[in-house]
């Protein structure tokens, strides 16, 4: 065990998902030293498990007023301060022949009044912009949706926490509070690397920790009650859909299919699940069904497009404070003084809200924690653009003609302005690791380099190395060669292990939707690696 | 469920085996062509993406197919390519690409004057003008053309040839009615001694093959069009089948017309038919086959199987066709690509490219000694006759030689 005799942080922050990064980010800016301490990696939690909407608060107009407000002002925001991280596809509501058009009305009615810009298009028209849209639809109406990476928004916060004096320990659990006479003075964290604890201090610790809020709160004995809802999504191979693609209905399963980059989306599916279960989310084939059924009434083609993965998260839903029952559900931002509500000092949670509005959520937090140690500084975060969304794309792409125009624009998509520090003076930097997502050898040493890449899921999510139609055949081995190489200390074994855990990983999300060629594809992979590289063969699993 | 949700999207069947890029001729001699499997499936994920993930490199695709022969999960990797360009490559503008392109315009005011064009084209100033205004490169030897076209002379063999009882349609092409009308009349010869009367379609015009790869898709359907309409006329209202003697023509008849021309031929496409395939498949009758007398010199021959019969799966009816002729000594070729892929190595960019594609095969031919050199395809022989010491015969051009009834 190590005692870490510094002087403490200002704050603390449990949790390195988008709002854990947003109030790194928001502090960091407002003169606090902070440090954020995540299980995992950064965005490893609902943020980096969801439909990746960027919601322009539509969906939610006629049901919840205030969410969709919150949501329409974020959009304004994000649009403008994470611009590399968004696109502005704009998204459609659809009316189907069984949906009720009168619902439409209301529905721009209450987009307007929320102060959504909300058009009602002639149904054939709708499906010119949007040959992918189900031909039978009988209204549609644009909104401001759009799509958000959600990896790309956290490393970003991220990134920019760290420019500005931050500290990010990932792959550190917090095991326990340290508690000192009502008061919360630091956090235990166990260090899954070095295998050792440490003790971290700070004015202010922050729980960040979504749904694993509620446990971390036990170490006060506080009781918070979340309300796990696991949703399912679904992965496929290529985009079908120009728009955010919308049922014109009272928010269903299924119902919205998002693209997103290279692929697209569709989702929601909604199932309480009991608190023990959140680490062990699995998708089941009744989901899997549920979700093309309903998927192809938006879009019949998606019946006909190959599916990639399969995958789930937890909604970090909380139950209303005062409501023991947990039947009472917030969907809204739920900020808790725990020296007001518990009569502990030094610790606040927040939690509930979504990833659209993970900064407003930071925005509050800092505020309260600002508030606690009597500094007076004012919130930036919403008009502070974030590192990746300074420069235009195209004067970007402009400065890198040099760079082949398929990894060049991959690579400007994927890091805005900061693509321009990836290695590639060499054919070897401009040489494929990842084919189908067009990751260079460069991009793969500037985010080991620079990004807190630890192993290769870790690459993935800053990189989508493994995330195109292969799944990682052809991508997997190459990349974690190169991890190790830039590696202080060089461990092949490690290197397997690492390989071993991502294609198994990757197989997780795969197997609930193995047919057709997503089948063939992973015969092909466990192919290669088994039969070919020996990959679990007794002299491999022995050196592991 | 499961079973229903199957991809109808070709591309997806890409499961990245990269076996493709192992037979592309291009990716062995320029780095900075993607190959099929990036610039197929892969980048065509990133092109629905957006438009702008176009990659300009995709120019040096040769449209040879072999990535097609080669891939084991049946996708289309050539046909999406070429798509690709089709829908995102920049307009073309070129004198040279609308010259090379237009074959049949080229071919009509050629041979008008071909005493005069021949020997100009022939000269070292000219060449020189060529490769310098135009882009097309110095090296290349530009085919003769002809002072009476193939239809002019057909349209005096009408009579005689509607005489026979059995007919078919010939598809002549560009190069057969512009350059080399003897391969025609070497077709007429061989089908009359089958007893088999030779006709032409009404109003013939180019396939369309140079117009594709030049960018003219416009041009391309419309003449598509046109020679479906008079291909339709002929097997549905006549029931005479059609016939091709160049490999590339018939190729794009059958399959470019659907698969990139948006084309529908299915009613007739089994009934466009190349040459050597027509006749060997009429020897199930083994009367006819005594119809034919070959000279029983020893002969050494070698063949060149072109891309597109490769594509096709057709090249086992020249050499079962050609072991037919007594005495001879057959040698086939490990398939190589020529490099010359119609008007592609005729671009100055492309030359060097293209002789290095190429090379193998020149090898081989000047290394086996042969008689004779064979291929089914023009453009092919145009490299092998400027690349090698040895000419190269068509086929059909050869049976005609060695014919002796």
């Amino acid at each position: 065990m190590t005692h870490q005799h510094f002087s403490p942080y200002d704050v603390i922050i449990i949790g390195g998902g988008a709002t854990g990064a947003g109030i790194a980010r928001d502090c960091s800016l407002r003169g606090l030293s902070v440090l954020v301490v995540e299980r995992s990696d950064i965005a490893t939690g609902a943020t980096g498990r969801n439909h990746g909407l960027l919601h322009s608060g539509a969906r939610y107009a006629v049901t919840d007023r205030e969410s969709a407000v919150e949501c329409i002002q974020e959009n304004n925001i994000l649009k403008n301060i994470a611009s590399h991280c968004v696109e502005k596809t704009e998204g459609l509501f659809l009316s189907l022949p069984e949906d009720d058009l009168s619902y439409q009305s209301k529905f721009v009615q209450s987009c307007r009044d929320a102060g959504i810009s909300a058009e009602i298009i002639d149904p054939g028209e709708a499906l010119l912009m949007e040959p992918a849209a189900n031909k039978e639809i009988i209204g549609a109406v644009k909104v401001p949706d759009g799509s958000i990476d959600p990896f790309r928004l956290t490393l970003s916060n991220s990134i920019d926490a760290q420019t500005h004096g931050g500290k990010l320990l990932t792959y550190h659990e917090v095991t326990d509070l340290i508690i000192n006479q009502h008061t919360v003075i630091g956090v235990k964290a166990y260090d899954f690397k070095t295998k050792e604890t440490k003790y971290l201090y700070a004015n202010i610790v922050v729980n960040a920790a979504g749904i694993w809020g509620q446990h971390i709160s036990t170490y006060a004995d506080i009781k918070i009650n979340m309300f796990p809802a696991k949703g399912s999504l679904l992965i496929f191979g290529h985009r079908i859909n120009r728009f955010v693609l919308n049922r014109c209905r009272k928010p269903a399963d299924a119902d919205i299919l998002v693209p997103g980059d290279t692929i697209c989306l569709i989702g929601t599916t909604s199932i309480h699940v009991p608190y023990n279960e959140i680490d062990n989310m699995y998708v089941t084939p009744d989901e899997v069904d549920k979700l093309i059924h309903e998927g192809e009434k938006l879009s019949p083609i998606l019946a006909h497009t190959r599916i990639l993965r399969a995958y789930a998260g937890v909604r970090p839903l909380v139950a209303a404070d005062d409501d023991p029952t947990g039947r009472n559900i917030s969907r809204g931002i739920v900020l808790l003084d725990h020296q007001k509500r518990d009569g502990l000092s030094g610790y606040i949670t927040i939690t509930g809200g979504k990833l659209m509005t993970y900064r407003l959520m930071a925005e509050m937090a800092t505020d309260l924690i600002c508030k606690k140690l009597n500094i007076d500084a004012i919130c930036v975060t919403a008009t502070t653009k974030l590192p990746g969304s300074n420069e235009k794309t195209k004067e970007v792409s402009t400065k890198m003609y040099t760079v082949p125009a398929s990894i060049r624009e991959s690579a400007i998509y994927r890091h805005g302005e900061m693509a321009q520090d990836i290695p590639n003076a060499t054919s070897i930097s401009n040489s494929l690791v990842c084919e189908c997502e067009e990751v260079s050898a460069g991009e793969v040493h500037y985010a080991k380099e620079n990004l807190n890449v630890n192993n290769l899921t870790d690459l993935r999510r800053r990189t989508r190395v493994g995330m195109g139609t292969c799944q990682g055949a052809l991508c997997a081995c190459r990349a974690v060669g190169l991890i190790n190489q830039l590696k202080k200390e060089k461990n092949s074994a490690q290197s397997k292990e690492d390989l071993s855990q991502f294609l198994n990983e990757r197989w997780k999300g795969i197997y609930p939707i193995s047919w057709g060629d997503s089948l063939r594809e992973s015969e092909y992979t466990s192919w290669v690696y088994e039969s070919v590289c020996g990959l679990n063969s007794p002299e491999n699993t022995q050196a592991i | 469920m499961e079973a229903a949700s199957i991809s109808h999207n070709n591309f997806e069947q890409c499961i990245k085996c990269t076996i493709c890029t192992v037979y592309c001729p291009v990716l062995k001699v320029n780095p900075a062509f993607p190959g099929p499997k990036h610039g197929g499936p892969d980048h065509e994920r990133l092109r629905l993406k957006n438009p702008e993930f176009y990659d300009e490199a995709l120019k040096y695709c040769l449209n040879c197919k072999r990535c097609e022969v080669a891939c084991p999960s049946n996708v289309k990797i050539g046909d999406i390519i070429q798509s690709a360009r089709i829908k995102h490559q920049k307009k073309p503008g070129k004198i040279r690409d609308f010259l090379l392109a237009h074959t049949d315009f080229m071919g009509t005011m050629a041979t008008s004057f071909a005493p005069l064009i021949n020997p100009v084209l022939g000269l070292g100033i000219s060449k020189a003008a060529l490769d310098g205004v135009l882009s097309i490169d110095r090296h290349r030897a530009f085919p003769k053309y002809t002072g009476q076209k193939f239809e002019t002379w057909m349209k005096k063999q009408a009579e005689t040839q509607s005489r026979y009882p059995e007919q078919v349609s010939y598809f002549h092409g560009c190069y057969v009615n512009y350059n080399n009308p003897q391969l025609g009349k070497d077709l007429v010869k061989i089908f009359n001694a089958l007893g088999i009367g030779v006709q032409m379609l009404k109003n013939e015009k180019c396939c369309g093959v140079p117009l594709i790869s030049n960018g003219y898709i416009g041009k391309a359907q419309k003449n598509g069009k046109s020679n479906l309409k008079a291909i339709r006329e002929s097997v549905m209202d006549k029931n005479i089948p059609i016939v091709a003697s160049s490999s590339s023509c018939t190729f794009t008849l059958r399959d470019e017309y659907p698969h990139l021309l948006d084309i529908d031929n299915t009613e007739v496409r089994e009934h466009i038919e190349y040459a050597t395939r027509y006749i060997y498949r009429l020897f199930s009758n083994p009367d006819r086959i005594k119809k034919l007398k070959f000279t029983d010199r020893k002969l050494n021959v070698v063949y060149h199987v072109p891309c597109h019969m490769k594509k096709m799966g057709w090249e086992i009816y020249t050499i079962e066709l050609l072991k037919l002729i007594p005495n001879i000594k057959l040698t086939t070729f490990d398939s190589n690509c020529c490099g010359i892929a119609g008007t592609y190595g005729f671009k100055k960019e492309n030359y060097k490219a293209s002789q290095e594609i190429g090379k193998p095969l020149f090898d081989m031919i000047e290394r086996s000694g042969a008689d004779y050199v064979v291929s089914d395809c023009e453009t092919c022989k145009w490299q092998i006759d400027m690349s090698t010491s040895q000419t190269c015969h068509h086929p059909l051009s050869f049976l005609a030689q060695i014919l002796t009834n």
